[in-house]
């Protein structure tokens, strides 16, 4: 127990130590809040759907998890460079208790970070239809951020330098960002497009923020918690199996 | 004295290449041994599979009767190592770092503070403590190492080139440290070194490891008279050639090479 709060409570100081980490991350779901969200919503509010910052919101609040989430996962890459991942690996302790907690450090952040989003798109004028289904939003983040921060130990373990990590940016990162209806709503999609969403995570996680914030919903909020849980009790297995097995 | 530290047959294969090769020894109780060799011979590759980072391909290798491959945790409790490279968090203070040490060796919470304090001071950071770890110079780093790899009062102390680019005046302190630690609680300390004078100084043994094989051990005077040589870096060139290595280099060393040249 010890050893999952201690390594908790450093990612969390880590977090709130970078002052332009903080700034850094909170700009971009900014200007993508404003922009497209003041840009596009003439056109989506001539289209009958209401109104496109009360649509978008859910999806940037998903975003700013899944960034903040993958990075506290692929941060073990860092330790590995700065070699403090060499400290907690000769320490006494079990690799799956450093897993977990620098798991539930990671998603911590990343829930905060989607808190503080929350927060700043209500000055913009976001209102949710219900503060009490707030709980169960934030579950649907815990969600988010488990299994993203899963995803980035995951692919962390397996390698060994910053190299490879504009290409999971651009072929992962992204992709799962565009393509899980943040931006857009999934009904009535081609064909092809409507299947890729429904293999993305993420999209039952967007489409569950959805439901609890704006009582909008594609899939129905049971299917996108037992889609999200299952998945990532999975990321989460494969991430312990690849951490447990990292050489330094 | 019986043996802390024994090694047997121990081999490590990287696909082809054998970087340590059936190699046998042991270390007693109290001793300072040094282990030398030129770059690529299998000295970091063997303290890594001393302290458990490493499996190896075959062979046996014990810590104070703990096995680094089956009883890795009776192990890991009974040394404290410094590393060749740094390894703190430098976003944590120095006491911060020392604190998460202290949680994860499970130091008892009433002896924690009073142990940090001890440590602290006995490398003469105690002042400093509440500083971010990245304001530290390397010399600095590598004392805050120091205290933090004997915090949990380990049997063995691993030292991995711990004088590597500091002044004569930090190299020497922290030679004092590590021998007065090692008269007083008798603790036993291993290290590799490329300065031949510093195994010759403070060195109870010397064991030589070349093409991951040991070459000679004994004590300095063993070895000058095994090779008919006056001093240490004589004895280590006659045994181990003039020849330059070429090492190779890791993956992690590329990348801070390639911050160092972005930050200047």
């Amino acid at each position: 127990m010890s050893t999952i709060y201690i390594l908790w409570l450093r990612q969390l100081k880590r977090y709130l130590r970078s002052k332009s980490r903080l700034v850094g991350s909170l700009a971009q779901p900014l200007l993508f809040l404003v922009a497209l969200g003041f840009g596009f919503g003439p056109v989506y509010q001539k289209a009958g759907e209401g109104s496109y910052v009360q649509f978008l919101v859910p999806g940037i609040i998903s975003m700013s998890i899944l960034f903040t989430a993958m990075f506290s996962g692929i941060e073990i890459i860092w330790d590995r460079q700065f070699g403090f991942l060499k400290e907690t690996m000769v320490a006494p302790v079990s690799r799956i208790n450093i897993m977990i907690g620098r798991t539930l450090g990671g998603a911590t952040v990343a829930i905060m970070q989607g808190l503080i989003v929350l927060i700043l798109a209500s000055v913009f004028g976001f209102h949710p239809v219900s503060w009490a289904m707030l709980p169960l939003a934030i579950f649907a983040m815990l969600l988010i951020a488990l299994f993203f921060t899963g995803l980035g130990t995951a692919i962390a373990s397996l390698l060994q330098d910053m190299q490879g990590f504009q290409l999971i940016m651009n072929f992962l990162i992204m992709p799962i960002f565009f393509l899980s209806g943040a931006l857009f709503p999934l009904k009535g999609l081609p064909a092809v497009m409507d299947t890729v969403t429904r293999l993305n995570p993420l999209a039952y996680g967007v489409d569950a923020m959805r439901d609890t914030l704006i009582n909008q919903t594609y899939f129905g909020l049971g299917l996108d918690f037992t889609v999200m849980a299952i998945v990532t009790i999975l990321v989460l297995g494969v991430g312990s199996y690849l951490f447990n097995k990292i050489q330094i | 004295m019986p043996n802390i530290i024994e090694v047997k047959n121990l081999t490590k294969k990287f696909k082809s290449f054998t970087a340590v090769d059936d190699i046998t020894f042991d270390v007693a109780k109290g001793e300072i041994f040094a282990f030398l060799g030129p770059n690529g011979a299998g000295k970091t590759t063997t303290i890594k599979m001393l302290t458990t980072l490493l499996k190896p391909s075959s062979g046996q290798l014990n810590i104070d009767g703990h096995s680094s491959i089956t009883d890795q945790d009776g192990a890991r409790h009974s040394f404290g190592i410094v590393f060749q490279d740094p390894s703190l968090d430098d976003e944590l203070t120095a006491y911060e770092n020392m604190y998460f040490h202290s949680v994860l060796y499970r130091v008892p919470k009433q002896e924690r503070k009073k142990r940090i304090e001890q440590m602290l001071k006995f490398v003469e950071l105690w002042d400093r403590k509440k500083e971010l770890v990245k304001r530290f110079s390397g010399g600095m780093k590598r004392r805050l190492e120091i205290a933090r790899g004997l915090l949990h009062h380990p049997k063995v102390l691993f030292l991995d080139e711990p004088t590597l680019g500091l002044d004569p005046q930090t190299t020497n302190h922290i030679w004092t440290y590590i021998q007065e630690l090692n008269k007083k609680e008798g603790i036993t300390v291993f290290f590799t070194t490329h300065y031949m004078a510093e195994a010759e100084r403070v060195a109870d043994r010397i064991a030589i490891i070349d093409h991951g094989k040991i070459v000679i051990i004994g004590t300095l005077q063993e070895l000058k008279n095994k090779t008919g040589k006056n001093n240490l870096e004589d004895a280590f060139l006659a045994l181990t050639g003039k020849k330059l290595r070429d090492e190779e280099i890791s993956s992690e060393e590329i990348m801070r090479q390639r911050r160092a040249f972005r930050h200047h």
